[in-house]
This record gives C-alpha cells, sequence and structure tokens, in this order.
C-alpha cells in the first residue's frame, strides 16, 4: 500500500511544480476532511484552483482522468465549496482542474493537465 | 481541427432524412456525450466506435467528446451511424482532412475489429438521399448490390474502418466486391406445374387480369397453396419505379437479400394464419417496421386457413384493401407505408376439411359447416371478387401427361388484358378493372344490353345485391379483356357471375 501513496504523492510533487512554472502559488497540499481530500490548493492570479492529480506508473489501461466518474466529479464540488465555507472565502473565484500524469518508468513523466473541467 | 461535420440519412418509415452528424472534441474530464435522441442500439454505438478506432491502429480522443445528431427533435436509432461517427471523431483529431463532405453520405455498423457490418434499410435511404441532393455515398459492402440500384448516386463498398480511412484521404477506391441478381428473375414455379383445375385456372387469370381479390374453397390437398404461389408468375413483371419501392419495403424488413435487389418478380407473402395484427399491418415500439401487407405490395398476400385467423387479424386488412396503404400510428409517430397486394385467401370447405363433392366422408355437423366459414366476416367478403372451388383432380387429369399452359403463356394474355383496360382508363386515376368506381361503373362501364338484363333480373330476385352487383359487372370487364372484346357481352357477365356467386354458402 504504501508503494501507492508514494507514486501519489510523487505525481502531486511534479503538478505542484508545473503549477509553480506557471506562476501559480500553491496554497495547502493534501487538504482533508472527514468527506475525502483535495490533492492540491492553489491561487493563481486571484482565482483559487482546486486540483485532482491522478498518477498512473502506465499509460496502458486507459487514460488516468476516465476514473474520475460522475460522483467523484460530485465529490470535488463539495470539497470545493467546503474549502471556501472554512476559509471563509465566499464570492472568491474559484476553478476546478484535474491532472493526469503518467510516470513512464525512468523516462520524463508526462503532465496532462485541464483547466476548468467541472 | 477539433470540429467535423459528416453527414448521413436516418429512416422514419420510408422517408429519409438528412442528419448531421457533428463532432467535437474539447478540453475537460475524458467523456462521450450523444445528443440528438438516440435510442439504445444508436447509444451503444460508443463502444463499438471506441473498439473498431483502437483496434484499427486509429487513437480514441482521452477528452470530451460532443457527437451531435442533427435535427436534433427526429429520434435517431439503429447502428448505422456507427460509420459516421468513427470517421467524424478522426476528422476532429486531425488525422484526415475534413474535405468537401457536404454532398457523400456515410453508413454503417462498425465491429469491434474495425470491420463495416450490413444495415438495414440502405435502398430507401438512398433513394431519399438522392432526392435531397447527394450524389456520394460509403456504404457496407454487404450493402453494395441495393444500393448501386440507385443510378444517381456514386457508392462506395467497404469492408473494414481502414478502408474507408484510405479512401477519404487519397480516394483510393477499395475493390468492389458484390453480386447482383439477374434482371429479371422468374421464379421456379410454373402454372403448367398444376394439373388439371381449368376453373381455379380461369380465376387466376381473371383475378391476375383485373388485380381481384380471390377466395379459394376446397379440401386440404387439392392445390389452394399451389396454384396460389404461381400468382406472381402470371402477373406482369414489375416496372423500374416499382422494383425500387418494393425493394425499399424489404430492405427495411431486413428480407433484401432473400428477395433479390433487382428482382422484377412481383412479391408472394404468405404468412401464417397465426400472425398477429402487428405483423400483418406493421408496428412497433419504438421503430415502426412493415407488416406482411406492405411486404407484399405490388404482389401477392395469401393466407391459407383463413378461417382459422385470430379474430381481428383478417379485418384489420379492411382499410389497406380499401386505400392500397397502411397508417400506423403509435408515440413516435404516424408512418405511411404502401400496401397495394392482391388478396389470395384460401380455406377449407368445414372443419374436418373433407366436405366436397357429396361430402361423404365429412363428420362436421351441419350447424359446424355454417359456423365455419362465417368466421370470415361480412364487410372482408365483400371485398372479394371471386370465390371459387378447387377440387381434387380427377383420375383422368392426373393421368394426363401433356402439361397445361405455362406461366409465361398466360402472362403474355394478362399483359395485353391489361393493356386494353389501360387504354381504355386513359386520363383515369386508375388503370384495373377492380378499381372502377361505382358510380363510373352504372354510367359509363356498362356491359352490353344482354348483360345488364341478367344482372338486373338477378338484381330483382334478391340473388344479388348491389354492391355485388358492382363486383360482377367489373370482373364481366376483366373478363371481356381476357378474350379482346370491347364490351362485356351476355357470356361475359354470366361468366363472371358464376366466379363471384359460384362458392353457395357464403
Amino acid at each position: 500500500m504504501k508503494k501507492l501513496q508514494e507514486i501519489g504523492a510523487t505525481g502531486e510533487a511534479y503538478v505542484a511544480a508545473y503549477l509553480a512554472s506557471q506562476g501559480a502559488f500553491i496554497i495547502e497540499r493534501n487538504w482533508r476532511i472527514k468527506d475525502g481530500e483535495i490533492d492540491l490548493v492553489a491561487r493563481e492570479s486571484g482565482v483559487i484552483l482546486f486540483v485532482e492529480v491522478k498518477t498512473r506508473t502506465t499509460g496502458k489501461f486507459g487514460h488516468p482522468l476516465e476514473a474520475i466518474d460522475r460522483h467523484k466529479a460530485f465529490r470535488l464540488q463539495r470539497l470545493a465549496l467546503a474549502w471556501i465555507s472554512l476559509h471563509d472565502k465566499w464570492g472568491s473565484e474559484y476553478r476546478i482542474d484535474c491532472a493526469a500524469v503518467i510516470l513512464n518508468g525512468n523516462l520524463e513523466p508526462q503532465i496532462d493537465y485541464r483547466r476548468g473541467v467541472l | 481541427m477539433t470540429l467535423a461535420r459528416i453527414k448521413s440519412i436516418a429512416l422514419v418509415g420510408l422517408t429519409g432524412h438528412l442528419i448531421d452528424i457533428e463532432v467535437d472534441i474539447s478540453d475537460g474530464l475524458p467523456g462521450y456525450t450523444l445528443l440528438g435522441l438516440p435510442d439504445a442500439a444508436l447509444s451503444e454505438s460508443r463502444e463499438r466506435v471506441r473498439s473498431a478506432l483502437l483496434n484499427s491502429g486509429a487513437p480514441w480522443p482521452n477528452k470530451r467528446v460532443t457527437v451531435s445528431l442533427s435535427p436534433a427533435w427526429l429520434p435517431k436509432s439503429g447502428s448505422g451511424f456507427d460509420l459516421p461517427i468513427a470517421v467524424a471523431l478522426l476528422i476532429a483529431q486531425g488525422l484526415i482532412a475534413q474535405g468537401d463532405m457536404s454532398r457523400t453520405v456515410l453508413m454503417g455498423e462498425l465491429a469491434l475489429d474495425g470491420g463495416v457490418k450490413p444495415i438495414r434499410g440502405v435502398l430507401p435511404a438512398l433513394l431519399a438521399a438522392s432526392h435531397l441532393g447527394i450524389d456520394g455515398a460509403v456504404v457496407p459492402d454487404a450493402n453494395l448490390a441495393e444500393a448501386r440500384a440507385v443510378k444517381e448516386i456514386e457508392v462506395v463498398g467497404i469492408k473494414t474502418l481502414t478502408e474507408v480511412i484510405s479512401f477519404l484521404e487519397t480516394g483510393e477506391i477499395p475493390e468492389q466486391i458484390y453480386s447482383v441478381t439477374p434482371q429479371s428473375t422468374y421464379s421456379q414455379l410454373d402454372l403448367s406445374d398444376v394439373v388439371g383445375q381449368g376453373r381455379a385456372r380461369f380465376a387466376l387469370e381473371i383475378a391476375a387480369i383485373g388485380s381481384h381479390h380471390l377466395l379459394f374453397i376446397g379440401p386440404p390437398g387439392t392445390g389452394k397453396t399451389m396454384l396460389a404461389e404461381r400468382i406472381p408468375t402470371l402477373l406482369p413483371p414489375l416496372s423500374q419505379a416499382n422494383v425500387l419501392a418494393v425493394g425499399a419495403i424489404h430492405s427495411i424488413a431486413g428480407a433484401l437479400d432473400e428477395r433479390g435487389v433487382l428482382s422484377t418478380l412481383p412479391p408472394f407473402i404468405a404468412p401464417h394464419h397465426t400472425t398477429t395484427s402487428t405483423a400483418m399491418i406493421g408496428g412497433g415500439a419504438h421503430v415502426i417496421r412493415p407488416g406482411a401487407c406492405s411486404l407484399a405490395n405490388e404482389g401477392v398476400l395469401f393466407i391459407d386457413e383463413a378461417p382459422e385467423c385470430n379474430s381481428g387479424v383478417l379485418d384489420a386488412l379492411r382499410q389497406p384493401l380499401e386505400s392500397g396503404s397502411v397508417t400506423i400510428s403509435r408515440a413516435s409517430g404516424t408512418i405511411s407505408f404502401p400496401a397495394n397486394f392482391l388478396l389470395v385467401l384460401a380455406a377449407n370447405p368445414c372443419p374436418c376439411g373433407k366436405y366436397s363433392g357429396r361430402g361423404r366422408s365429412c363428420t362436421c355437423s351441419a350447424a359446424q359447416i355454417r359456423r365455419y366459414l362465417q368466421k370470415l366476416s361480412g364487410p372482408l367478403l365483400d371485398r372479394i371478387d371471386i370465390r371459387t372451388y378447387v377440387e381434387a383432380p380427377t383420375r383422368t387429369e392426373m393421368m394426363q401427361s401433356d402439361l397445361g399452359e405455362s406461366s409465361a403463356v398466360v402472362r403474355e394474355r394478362v399483359i395485353t388484358a391489361r393493356a386494353m383496360a389501360a387504354e381504355r382508363f386513359h386520363g383515369m386515376s386508375w388503370t384495373l378493372n377492380s378499381r372502377i368506381p361505382a358510380s363510373q361503373l352504372r354510367h359509363k362501364y356498362r356491359a352490353g344490353k344482354d348483360g345488364m338484363i341478367f344482372l338486373h333480373n338477378e338484381l330483382e330476385k334478391e340473388r344479388l345485391s348491389a354492391r355485388g352487383f358492382h363486383k360482377v359487372l367489373r370482373l364481366s370487364w376483366s373478363i371481356a379483356d381476357r378474350f379482346g372484346r370491347t364490351v362485356p357481352n351476355y357470356e361475359d357477365v354470366e361468366m363472371a357471375y358464376h366466379l363471384r356467386e359460384g362458392a353457395e354458402f357464403l
């Protein structure tokens, strides 16, 4: 099990680095409440970003983002609103993004970052 | 290019609608949305298209895919949109150039391995397309023969998705393999197979000349079915327009391969007597399909053991007998199919079937015999012009070695007689004797004087109803045409009277 968590953490780190390189400021990583977890919370030109990261070691078994079904999408919406209300950020603009990371062994990982998917 | 547009045809009954298939690929979570009122088979297209693309070596876009079939209000059904959706997906991904696809339609079902499978209704779809300004089509190669029947459209038959891709990219036409049945397919059946049966043969010929509906009554095994099966060989071959019209109906019913695409032989449809009225008339919950009476359009509808039919099934035929078409209404819409057929009913004389001649071996009571044929309702029988007995051939007839007249000989006479009638009815809305309106019959198309006196006498003695009077008159015109007379004389009218009123217990 440890291994899976490591894979997830690696992917999240890559995405955080990618966001930072795009000029975003990482507010939080792995923000967790009873209902679930948001992988990354960031801010980019005044917009709060909630990012779900899906990491796979290979692309052979379908696209990573196919794992996000309707229920997962609704949960992301709820979590985003929970974060906003707990941090008293009502009224601020926000966006939900998804990122797919394929690690590809020793090769350079592939990041497929999609904005405003929900 | 993330947007692509391809055309296809959706059929509602026999009417084709031009469908625009648009595919848009946008960023977002991987997903597939199909718009435009798809039915179950069409909704499943996603899985077929996806596997077919991947197994043909083409990529599947892991993005947000929106497929729209417009006009959006028209409910669409079936698997024929698989191929155009797959091609539109390839164009939207930039793997094929869009090119000018505004005058070309694509249709076909995809197999998971990327093969292209045949679909129903290609012939009516392309007939409709040619009227909608389409001049090119890509169809499954198994449907190529029927597609080629539409001369206005340049058709390419394909076996696999890979072939479509290379055709659209390079214009290279894959090998076209198909077989077309010969132009004039006359069946193996021939009237010369029938031994004796002089009276029934005559009835068949007159029925064929005027398209008069027919009832055979006779014991089992005397040849009622054998006679009925040979009627299509006595009818004139179908015109080019009717070959396509008949083919189109068989195509949507999935029965065109059996029939042969270019067959000029009028169809012969013989539903079993346990058939339901839906199977007879046509219907269906989502997709409305033609019934037996539409498949028999321009041909013969034969119902053996007619009194055994479920109540209502035969009476449902009254509307098509009257109007030459059926109109079917369901929640999904109202559809008309042509149903212009020659009705042939066959019945035993009694439940045990042996009541004929002196009826010695019959075990039925008088009441049973009377009740049996009463199952055929009055209004239906009123529409039947000819009622005739079919008796078992006698021993001498069975011993005869010389054959009776062949179908070809009789058919020639039928064609000549029909030409006479057509000339007489020039400029009218009908061409067949059985279709003369009653009002015209009394004034314009009277028989000779002797004949009219005979009919009026029978009317007076109440041996003939007013409707029967008209029927006999129409029949006598067919008999006159048969013998090349310009006006029916006394003998023609008398013969017609016996053909119509010959079966006394009806």
